[in-house]
């Protein structure tokens, strides 16, 4: 049915904020987190959101995934509005129509690799497509590790478990919220390959968030925040034209 | 330092207020059973107690008023005490007065014909007026004292109890018939008998002795008080020469006569001691557990915080006090609030159990200081015991250590000491159970027993272990019914099998203990119940609560209207085939219309040729068969032969040995009927019974009693018994239930950060609850299964010890109890896990990604 949606409104894009505000706190203690944010992800592209720490980046993905509330403005998953959603519809909308991988503690300590990849599906009570399933394990690479516990896999591995589950589901888009950010640079490597690949071989979504130039260059698309604002936007990043952008933008800041 | 501590205590409200109530429904639970525990016992003791104060020697006749033959059976002599004998002792120097007493066990009627109270423990007796017309004992609260032969007092319970009000009819029997007497008084006694409820009718002497069947010249017994300087030992020495028969009269001073007493006291509310024992070791065991599992479960939130206190430079000395001060503050008011709680708890069983029963003795609310010091004692010191320990042990861990270990991770000491202790001491115990199967009766008491006790330590050991592959088990039928909720839940309860196993642990202990007696209730009544029914046919039996029947009792039954077949039973025993036993004289020609014994060799008819029935275990131990013969002695005649006419199974209704009635006429021609069997025309009728009370003169010791009614006397010993631990069991659920919030309440905690990435990825709150709710239900199920297990291997143990006085029980499962207590067990979780629940599915998503 995703994939339906994905072919014939070619146009609708996986996912798009408009004029979006975000506020925490009052009166003394209020912080602008976002500032009218405009931006969209098409289907099909690979982009990042990259900008210095405080600057609102994983706040945009939440309000994106429909984890936390927006202030104002509108944020929309395909052609669903999340803005005024119950937490129910939330719920099923993060359950079916999106993928997460976190930063740390992404899996459930109690549940093996695959069946930490088939949760969001057995939580729905879909029956997993097992072809699907194969091509996903085969992709991630750890076809031998899926009866192992997170306790017994490397940061890495687990950061591929985690990919694996959220393509899994086959979602509309995946967020990254710094998926190498506790990886050294091989396994963060191996897991932004991994990323780039469900772009390219399985058609995905995916929007990451991260603050390292050299996995930004992962990237179709960088989008850079600023203060709650997106103040930049660089097409097939390199690192060192990213780290670039990033100095003018502190220089700027 | 003292500050410090008191201010530890203040800062963390959520602890002290979880810990404190531990301290407090432990000992409260403890104190509760306890203090019910001793008023039920001082209730018992009251109401079999007479008072001796004011008596310094008496003179007792014990045969007074008993039927002829059993007068025969225990004195050679029929001297009797009389006026005569009074006014002898009375002319002793040193005696200060003399009251001379008739009185005996006598029933008294209500207005329907039915008796009041507990014929053991009602009395009739004979009122000593002065020359006022008072009776110093009993002091009249309305009208006067009997005159006449046909005038009675009553006390006061007795009289509201049955609404009889001044000039009304009463009706008293004690073996002989009624005998209709008009009311003239109510008194009050401080008698501890009937101030706990027991009737007590007061007659004038001669109506006294109508009523006791005693001589017109007879008393009963003589008390006598000494006057100001006179010893009691030096009375006794006076009084016994004047006392006629030799020393047919028992002869003692008050002290000797207290301590009878008080040592008949203990032995007959024995069983009842043990039990209320059994059930308070049982309570402090559970309290201990509560107080020292809610201290374990808060160790890990406590090391970081001492750590702490170290780190910002507190020496070790002082951190170690500020521990033992601030446990020693919440030991000490929690077990002080817990003696109030256990107070209101014990009087609340107290009336809860006299609710359900109302013929028991009345209790006041008994506290002992033994109970207020072992509750202080207790409460204090096992909470500073479990609170400072580990406290101690973290001290000792280098502050840094402490601090950064960051994420607590479930302890995985290695188990493997406390599964090897825990499997020995199961096995020992369940040796020792076994072994005690194998006896039979009272010797099979103490291995049973003990072997309880150490399985169930041992059990309680084990419970880790148990925990995984038991809740393993569970897990692929909740995830196939509740889904991905119902597989973490499972998985979630033995995350950490030592917790999960000591919050469990108070269910497996109640209900082992009360699955056991439900099992032995059910199983002894079904016995009952298939004696009654199936070797019973008569519809009626008629009895007298006071043991033995006048024989003209069974000529007026077998003359009422609506009589099919009636037959007396006459117990003897004898020797037949040179064993002494037991046997059961029932009239030949009508015997087979009355029981129906379960034969497997010949048949019941056999009776009236003149054989004998015999069952099982005796032929089999004689080696007899249809056609065999015995000899028999008899206290009339000895060498008599009689045949074997058939063989039936071992019953609780029937003796080893079914004789003919003429045959137990002829050789002990004196013996009185226990009972007479009564068939109707048209079976068990209202109008039957009325006519079978009509015959029998109305007479309140004469019970007319139907199989419903047999049923329920014998249940009632079980029934009581079971209502003791039925309240045992709540508390011990309610002690469950905090344990198991305590448990849930960390879990969740510690697993925010998962409950916070299932939110994100899809679980809804409501798939949150569920799975809390599962855990907490499958930790509390989990615990009472193994508790049930456990109690039926108990019941089945303990079932075939008793075959000898029972032979038909068999174990029998009472399904529909057995599950309602898997029910309470999941109520029990459920009514937890509904605060954790709530509290798991409000935390923030994102607070709990992020949270580190
Ligand atoms: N729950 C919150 N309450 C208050 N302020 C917050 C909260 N979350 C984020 N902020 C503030 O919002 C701003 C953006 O934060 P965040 O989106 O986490 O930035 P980034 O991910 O780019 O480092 C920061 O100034 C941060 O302090
Ligand atoms: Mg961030």
């Amino acid at each position: 049915m995703v994939m339906d949606a994905m072919t014939t409104t070619t146009y609708a894009a996986a996912a798009r904020a408009r004029g979006l505000h975000k506020v925490y706190g009052e009166g003394e203690t209020r912080v602008l987190a976002l500032d009218d944010v405009s931006v969209e992800f098409p289907r099909g592209e690979f982009a990042a959101i990259m900008g210095p720490s405080g600057s609102g980046k994983s706040t945009l993905m939440h309000c994106m995934a429909g984890l936390d509330s927006v202030t104002s403005g509108s944020a929309t998953i395909g052609d669903v509005e999340l803005v005024g959603m119950k937490d129910k519809q939330l719920t099923r909308l993060r359950r079916d129509r999106i993928g997460f991988i976190f930063q740390a503690f992404n899996l459930m300590p109690t549940l093996t690799a695959m069946e930490n990849i088939t949760l969001p599906g057995d939580i729905a009570g879909r029956k997993p497509d097992r072809d699907w399933l194969a091509r996903v394990v085969d992709a991630v690479g750890l076809a031998d590790r899926l009866k192992h516990r997170p306790g017994q896999l490397s940061g890495g591995q687990q950061q591929r478990v985690a990919c694996a589950r959220a393509l899994a589901g086959k979602p509309e888009i995946i967020f990254a919220d710094e998926p190498t950010g506790n990886l050294d640079s091989h396994a963060g490597a191996e897991v932004l390959a991994l990323l780039g690949s469900c772009v390219r071989d399985f058609g995905q979504s995916v929007v990451m968030v991260t603050h390292d130039p050299v996995a930004a260059a992962h990237a179709d698309r960088v989008v850079f925040l600023a203060d709650g604002r997106i103040v930049d936007e660089l097409r097939t990043p390199t690192a060192d034209s990213v780290l670039d952008r990033m100095r003018r933008l502190d220089r700027v800041g | 330092m003292f500050r410090t501590a008191l201010r530890n205590v203040l800062a963390h409200r959520g602890r002290l207020l979880m810990t404190t109530l531990a301290v407090l429904l432990g000992t409260g639970f403890m104190t509760g059973t306890m203090i019910f525990s001793d008023s039920i016992h001082q209730a018992a003791n009251n109401s079999r107690s007479k008072d001796f104060t004011g008596i310094s020697v008496q003179v007792a006749d014990d045969t007074a008023g008993l039927p002829s033959s059993a007068r025969q059976n225990s004195t050679k002599s029929s001297a009797r005490l009389t006026e005569a004998t009074v006014r002898r002792i009375a002319a002793l120097p040193g005696v200060a007065g003399t009251r001379a007493e008739v009185s005996g066990t006598a029933a008294i009627a209500d207005k329907n014909g039915n008796m009041i109270g507990d014929i053991m423990r009602s009395t009739g007796a004979n009122f000593v007026p002065d020359a006022a017309g008072n009776d110093a004992r009993y002091p009249m609260l309305q009208g006067r004292g009997p005159h006449t032969a046909t005038e009675v007092a009553l006390d006061r319970g007795t009289v509201e109890k049955a609404g009889y009000r001044l000039g009304d009819t009463v009706r008293i029997a004690a073996n002989g018939p009624a005998i209709s007497v008009t009311l003239t008084g109510v008194f009050s006694s401080d008698a501890p008998a009937v101030r706990s409820g027991n009737p007590l009718a007061l007659l004038d002497t001669q109506g006294a002795r109508r009523v006791l069947s005693l001589a017109p010249d007879q008393y009963s017994s003589i008390d006598v008080t000494a006057a100001p300087g006179t010893s009691e030992t030096a009375l006794l020495h006076a009084v016994t020469p004047l006392v006629p028969g030799g020393n047919q009269f028992r002869v003692e001073t008050g002290a000797q006569l207290a301590a009878q007493q008080a040592e008949r006291l203990a032995q007959s509310g024995r069983s009842l001691a043990t039990m209320l024992t059994t059930a308070a070791g049982i309570s402090l065991f559970i309290g201990i557990f509560l107080i020292a599992n809610t201290f374990t479960m808060l160790v890990a939130q406590r090391t970081r915080q001492l750590a702490l206190l170290r780190a910002i430079g507190a020496g070790r000395s002082q951190v170690t006090r500020s521990v033992l001060i601030e446990a020693l503050l919440v030991g000490l008011s929690g077990s002080a609030a817990g003696l109030l709680l256990g107070i209101g708890i014990g009087a609340a069983l107290a009336a809860g159990v006299k609710s359900l029963d109302a013929d028991l003795p009345r209790a006041g609310v008994v506290i002992t200081p033994t109970t207020v010091l072992i509750t202080l004692l207790v409460g204090t010191l096992v909470t500073v015991l479990s609170a400072a320990l580990p406290a101690l042990r973290a001290c000792r861990i280098p502050p840094v250590a402490a601090l950064s270990s960051g994420e607590q991770p479930a302890t995985h000491r290695s188990l493997f000491l406390r599964n090897v202790l825990g499997s020995l001491t199961t096995a020992g115990g369940l040796g020792l159970v076994v072994l005690g199967s194998t006896e039979r009766g009272a010797t099979a008491r103490l291995p049973l027993m003990a072997g309880a006790l150490l399985a169930v330590l041992g059990i309680v050991q084990l419970l880790p272990l148990l925990s995984r592959p038991v809740i393993a088990l569970a897990r692929p039928p909740l995830a196939r019914l509740c889904g991905t909720p119902g597989s973490l839940a499972a998985l979630n309860a033995i995350r950490n099998p030592r917790r999960t196993a000591s919050t469990a642990a108070a269910l497996t202990i109640g209900l082992t203990l009360v699955t056991a007696m439900t099992v032995i209730g059910a199983s002894v009544s079904d016995a009952i119940d298939r004696a009654v029914t199936q070797e019973m046919t008569a519809d009626y039996v008629v009895t007298t609560l006071t043991g033995t029947l006048d024989p003209s009792i069974a000529t007026s039954v077998a003359h009422a209207p609506g009589v099919v077949a009636s037959s007396p039973v006459t117990d003897v025993e004898w020797s037949i085939a040179g064993e002494r036993t037991e046997a059961k004289g029932l009239d030949a020609d009508s015997a087979d219309q009355l029981v129906r014994p379960n034969m497997s060799q010949g048949a019941a008819t056999a009776l009236k040729r003149g054989q004998i029935l015999v069952d099982s275990s005796f032929a089999s131990r004689h080696g007899l068969a249809v056609g065999s013969t015995v000899t028999v002695a008899a206290p009339h005649g000895t060498g008599i032969r009689l045949t074997v006419g058939g063989v039936f199974a071992p019953s609780r209704m029937l003796a080893p040995v079914l004789l003919p009635g003429g045959v137990v006429a002829a050789h002990q021609p004196y013996a009185p009927a226990q009972q007479i069997l009564v068939k109707g025309a048209n079976g068990a009728t209202p109008a039957f019974k009325q006519a079978l009370k009509d015959a029998t003169g109305r007479s309140p010791v004469v019970e007319v009693e139907n199989k419903q009614n047999l049923r329920d006397g014998f249940d009632r010993t079980i029934t009581f018994a079971l209502n003791l631990l039925y309240a045992l069991l709540v508390m011990s659920l309610l002690v469950a239930a905090l344990g198991v919030v305590n448990t849930l309440a960390m879990a969740v905690f510690e697993r925010r950060r998962e409950l916070g990435l299932l939110r994100a990825i899809g679980l809804d709150r409501g798939g949150v609850k569920r799975m809390v709710r599962l855990e907490s239900v499958l930790i509390s199920v989990f615990g009472a299964a193994i508790g049930m297990a456990f109690g039926v291997f108990l019941a089945w143990a303990a079932g075939t010890t008793m075959t000898v006085t029972l032979p038909e029980l068999r174990t029998v499962l009472p399904y529909p109890k057995l599950l309602l207590m898997l029910l309470a067990a999941v109520l029990v979780g459920l009514a937890a896990a509904q605060w954790p629940a709530r509290r798991a599915a409000r935390l923030d998503v994102l607070d709990s990604i992020t949270a580190d």
